[in-house]
């Protein structure tokens, strides 16, 4: 393949007006999702829980590979195997050291039940891979709404609890004295978690959820510390990236995931050299704050 | 651990100051904390029993004693996180844990990481409306009192800092902030001058008495040195290995209770208006294997 061969493979615009009526749908939820991912995905670094995403999504994986197979829902499928998977490590996992290995068991189990459905399925090899590496466009119009009630559920649940989740999140102690049900929150969080890795698996896939769940929200937090801006700039970063990969992988035949995660990348990139001038910058100022007190 | 030469590292009070210098409460207002025959057992040891104490709105306890004897295990027992082996405990008149907002808590220092997804007045923010369900929104009213509170404690200058790139002196100031935004009832405190500096030490327990004294609010503070609270204490919980002392300041820091205490021979020196507690050091070393680690 040469270089105009690759070009026209990865970027296609011919007909572009009516790719985008015809995907409009796509479009919308992808905007859904980037809000969703970059407001949960503030969340989850507060409370350190980048490697639960990536467990929570390999068993909701499995429970959509599983549906594939039986020929259900695969939707439903996807977050039935994400909840039991946010549950187990919800309940077990309290503690940052028991979380990480109970998660690193899980991982590999979740990823091998759903290469061992997806062997077993017979049908379109397309919709095997997929669910794997995300494929917007796949999904039909009856499912979409199905993933946008699910993300406005999630957002709206986030809203209600946002202080005393946050207060539990990053300062569990004092949190806890003043009577937050902190462990009950830990749960309600992992559902939550859950529901939006099912909804993003179908977007970006089970191996790229990271880049919709984890990068927008780790590279505001390279430019910002105020909470407002962090949400407002995790959910740009991650709605930038939905909506841009999606329009960019239009007319392609290659799947929408790499173009989000590359988006996401490059912001995650430039929001860190962003930071590490700023960072330096303040380590010069205090010092000559300091020597005249 | 403390130095080779002390029991708790130093213990003192200036004996020209008044023994009680509580404001007067009202004759009608309950204690705020009142533990009855209240004990611990943690892992089969008893940390202490048989404690009776009641706090006063406006009055100001310091709870002393070596590593491991049980200071932030009563703390805990306030704040509803540690049950009670024996005993009874009541707290703003109900069960402890359920004060939610009226308690003001400093924890033990736990440093923020760099990174953390706050800054300082958002931690502060916390204690003022952390626990209500909804968003942070910006309200002028949250706004002030953020303000304030965090200006009681000098810490007005590094406001919209992130929590993770101040010094642990600075963050521990927060936490005063953070506990006294809320207008508690009570406030319980455990160790919150560590990493200050005598400067700051001063100011925060400035800005602490003279909280308890406008808002009539109750005070238990933990700490390994009673010297810088020497102005404002109104009584002295000492608890060791041996039994617990409480009472003014004078009565318990004496030799006599804290040999009593220890159970082996210790000294109360006055040295310049700080009393220094001694024992040998054979016998403190026989204390520290005793004690947990914190």
């Amino acid at each position: 393949m040469n270089l105009d061969e690759l070009w026209s493979t990865l970027f296609d615009f011919s007909d572009y007006g009516a790719l985008v009526a015809l995907l409009w749908n796509s479009i919308l939820a992808g905007a859904v999702l980037g809000v969703l991912g970059g407001v949960i995905g503030y969340f989850v670094m507060a409370r350190d829980l980048a490697f639960a995403v990536h467990g929570i999504s390999e068993l909701s994986f499995a429970g959509a590979s599983a549906a594939l197979l039986f020929g259900v829902n695969v939707v439903a499928g996807s977050i039935a195997g994400s909840l039991i998977a946010a549950l187990v490590i919800g309940l077990l996992g309290a503690r940052a050291r028991d979380r990480n290995s109970i998660i690193g068991v899980l991982m590999p189990f979740g990823l091998g039940l759903g290469i061992l459905f997806l062997a077993l399925y017979p049908g379109r090899s397309s919709n095997k891979f997929g669910l794997l590496t995300g494929q917007i466009v796949a999904v039909d119009n009856p499912q979409l709404s199905s993933l946008i009630a699910v993300a406005a559920i999630v957002l709206i649940a986030l809203i209600v609890v946002w202080r005393p989740l946050f207060f539990a999140s990053v300062d569990e102690d004092v949190a806890a004295a003043r009577g937050v049900p902190v462990r009950g929150l830990s749960i309600v969080f992992m559902v939550l978690l859950g529901l939006a890795t099912a909804v993003s698996l179908h977007i970006v896939g089970a191996l790229l959820v990271l880049a919709l769940l984890v990068t927008p929200a780790a590279a505001a937090l390279r430019v910002a510390a105020s909470p407002v801006v962090v949400v407002a700039l995790s959910v740009t970063f991650a709605t930038v990236s939905t909506v841009g990969g999606i329009l960019l992988a239009l007319g392609s035949s290659v799947p929408i995931s790499p173009y989000v995660t590359t988006i996401s990348f490059a912001i995650y990139l430039v929001c860190r050299l962003i930071g590490r001038s700023r960072g330096r910058a303040a380590a010069v100022a205090p010092r000559t704050l300091q020597s005249t007190p | 651990m403390t130095s080779p030469s002390a029991v708790s590292p130093t213990t003192g009070y200036h004996s020209s100051v008044p023994a009680s210098p509580t404001p007067a409460s009202r004759a009608d207002d309950g204690p705020l904390v009142s533990l009855v025959g209240a004990g611990i057992t943690l892992g089969g040891r008893a940390l202490w029993t048989g404690l009776d104490l009641d706090v006063r709105p406006g009055e100001f306890v310091a709870v002393l004693g070596p590593n491991g004897a049980g200071k932030s295990s009563l703390l805990r027992v306030l704040l509803g996180r540690l049950a009670l082996s024996s005993g009874t405990a009541s707290v703003l008149d109900a069960a402890p844990g359920r004060a939610g907002d009226r308690i003001g808590y400093v924890p033990q220092q736990q440093l923020f990481d760099r990174g953390s997804p706050l800054r300082a007045r958002d931690l502060v923010g916390l204690g003022f409306d952390g626990t209500r369900l909804g968003l942070p929104l910006a309200r002028r009213r949250r706004d002030l009192a953020i303000d304030e509170a965090l200006d009681l404690v000098g810490a007005g200058g590094y406001s919209r800092r992130p929590v993770g790139s101040l010094s642990g002196g600075e963050q521990q100031r927060l936490r005063i902030a953070q506990a006294l935004v809320s207008s508690p009832r009570l406030l319980l405190a455990d160790e919150p001058l560590l990493s200050l500096d005598l400067g700051h030490q001063r100011a925060v327990l400035d800005a602490i008495d003279a909280y308890r004294r406008s808002a009539d609010a109750g005070v238990v503070l933990v700490t390994h040195d009673i010297n810088p609270l020497l102005r404002m204490v109104d009584r002295v919980l000492y608890l060791a290995p041996g039994g617990h002392r409480v009472g003014a300041t004078g009565e318990v820091l004496t030799g006599d209770v804290l040999t009593e205490l220890y159970g082996v021979h210790v000294d109360v020196v006055d040295i310049h208006g700080r009393l220094v507690v001694v024992a040998s050091d054979e016998e403190l070393h026989d204390e520290d294997e005793g004690a947990f680690p914190r």
